[in-house]
């Protein structure tokens, strides 16, 4: 029996959580690497947990991967401990690294079927190869491989098995668009088929693009959690930005706009307003640019992105 | 089984249902087998490996036995040098050989990914020893043909000989696998170079140790290539039943080195 894989939304939440985290603390030394987590990746749905450099993403996930101890908390993968079930566990994950994992004189397409051949049920391997990109690149031993194939392979080997759940650390990172793109639609396919996917990027897009929730973290904890949607929602579409002569008079304009909006000139000849944004008050500015003699140009109603809410939450770049 | 090979409706390429899930393990004895193919396979690719483990050991069974160079006492020198050439055998494959190849596994998150297959430790650790074995194997097979044209003339029980190289092997094993589970990669490649060049150089390989002083002798006696090259040369020279002394060296070192190689290896 298997679920069927039509449909728009595999998503069963009638399934138990795939991840449940609760409080996890993870500490090095004296550094607190995970501080107090909570995680919950419902079966079947995409999650991506994002965050800087040293926010405490890979210890997360190599937590439930079975890796390391918690310190405190309890983790719980498709319902078993991962230390401590480890055995069972195993067969039923696919677990990508961030980097290495492969022989360095192993082939690509060997070391594929090695890892196939772990497995009960595998995918079939020329198909995996051909679909990822890698057919032309079979016979090559992995240190030659370029730095994308060496991470598409990491992902075949990754879903080979046939696993109910895959972690990918950074799948798409130093990859070139063409591959990227494989691998988004190589995570959909997983998707579609009712694998449920956890995944640790810098890449506000990807997990736009990909993710049914995304769990936004720094300090090692989780700081935000939600659709990306539900994310965004906080702050969209309030902020409208023209660019027009520099010093433009703005009192008149906020005569003319409601109560709660705001207006400034940002740099000499760009403007911003702030407040709801509807038809009608882009009607206003419009009509007050006119009575001025401006043409506004780049007149553009801004919509608040996933790199914004990380932005505020965070006060950091994605990518440093 | 279901069938699961539904076609899309829109005619696309992909079939549906390719990575539904449906996980599980291989046969554990279909997976101890493929690790012990692929790491002797691996091993055998490796050029520096091959030197240490092949053309080293052949190239001073042959150089020695035809060319006058070291004194091996009576009788005809490959007579004295087989045995010491299959310790070097056994010291290159399950020590040095082992060491610098899980060394370098380490470093490269081999382990670390193999750790969260479907494949058990200890299967790992199986598949590892199988793999040397069957280098061993090779090896054997391959020196003792060179040294019976060079007109080697072997005694003794053959099941002493193979208890020796089996205890031998556990010894180097351990030893080889605390280094490689210890120090950095590079460090285990000039470390096991370096004891590879001493031990084979004070461990009665090619030169007897009665060319040392006393006091040396004693302390180089204990080491287990000593014990491995005297205990084989016991044998095989001498025509001697099971050297005891030699196995019980072997075995204290064999404890001593899987033991603490239990105790410390580090998977990252």
């Amino acid at each position: 029996m298997r679920s069927a894989s039509s449909g728009d939304t595999p998503r069963t939440p009638g399934r138990p959580p795939a991840v449940e985290v609760t409080g996890l603390v993870k500490r090095y030394g004296t550094k607190t690497a995970v501080d107090g987590l909570d995680l919950r990746v419902e079966a079947g749905s995409v999650t991506a947990v994002l965050g800087p450099n040293g926010a405490g993403k890979t210890t997360t996930v190599e937590i439930c991967e079975g890796y390391r101890r918690p310190d405190a908390g309890t983790v719980r993968v498709l319902g078993l401990d991962p230390v401590a079930d480890a055995a069972a566990l195993r067969p039923r994950i696919g677990v990508m690294l961030q980097s290495g994992g492969v022989y360095a004189g192993a082939r690509a397409e060997e070391m594929l079927r090695h890892t196939a051949g772990l497995h009960a049920h595998p995918v079939d391997v020329d198909l995996l190869m051909d679909r990822l990109g890698l057919g032309s690149c079979g016979r090559t031993h992995y240190r030659r491989l370029s730095g994308g194939q060496q991470q598409r392979l990491a992902l075949a080997m990754a879903v080979v098995g046939r696993p109910e759940l895959v972690f990918l650390d950074e799948p798409t990172a130093g990859l070139d668009p063409q591959a990227r793109h494989a691998t988004w639609d190589l995570v959909r396919e997983l998707r579609a088929d009712g694998v449920s996917t956890v995944l640790t990027t810098h890449f506000m897009d990807e997990a736009e693009q990909l993710a049914d929730d995304v769990a936004i973290i720094d300090g090692g904890r989780v700081i935000a959690q939600g659709s990306p949607e539900e994310l965004c929602k906080g702050g969209a579409e309030n902020t409208l930005r023209f660019t027009g002569r520099p010093g433009l008079d703005l009192n008149a304009l906020l005569k003319a706009l409601p109560a709660e909006s705001a207006a400034a000139e940002l740099t000499p000849g760009t403007y911003r307003v702030t407040g709801t944004i509807d038809p009608q008050l882009l009607a206003t500015v419009a009509s007050w640019c006119a009575q001025h003699g401006v043409l506004p140009d780049a007149i553009a109603v801004e919509r608040h992105t996933l790199e914004d809410v990380f932005l505020e939450l965070t006060g950091k770049e994605l990518r440093s | 089984m279901t069938a699961t090979g539904t076609t899309d409706g829109g005619g696309a390429a992909r079939t549906a249902g390719t990575f539904a899930p449906r996980p599980g393990a291989a046969p554990l004895s279909r997976m101890i087998r493929a690790q012990a193919l692929l790491e002797t396979k691996m091993l055998l690719r490796n050029g520096e490996q091959l030197l240490l483990t092949v053309i080293i050991p052949t190239l001073l069974l042959v150089l020695f036995s035809a060319v006058d160079i070291v004194d091996t006492g009576e009788g005809k020198a490959v007579d004295f040098l087989a045995p010491g050439i299959l310790a070097l055998a056994v010291l290159s494959t399950a020590f040095t050989g082992q060491a610098i190849a899980t060394g370098f596994e380490r470093r490269y998150g081999v382990l670390k990914r193999l750790a969260a297959s479907p494949l058990p430790r200890w299967a790992l650790m199986t598949a590892k020893t199988c793999s040397v074995l069957v280098t061993e194997i090779l090896q054997v097979v391959l020196l003792t043909v060179i040294a019976f044209a060079l007109g080697w003339s072997p005694h003794g029980n053959p099941l002493s000989v193979v208890l020796l190289l089996v205890l031998g092997t556990a010894a180097f094993s351990g030893l080889g696998l605390l280094m490689a589970g210890t120090l950095k990669a590079e460090a285990t490649l000039a470390a096991a170079n370096l004891v590879f060049l001493l031990l084979l150089v004070g461990g009665g390989v090619i030169v007897p140790l009665d060319k040392f002083p006393d006091a040396a002798q004693s302390v180089l006696g204990l080491l287990p290539i000593s014990a491995l090259s005297d205990g084989l040369r016991d044998v095989l020279q001498h025509g001697a039943g099971v050297p005891w002394a030699d196995l019980g060296i072997l075995a204290v070192w064999a404890v001593l080195g899987l033991g603490a190689a239990a105790k410390f290896f580090r998977w990252e």
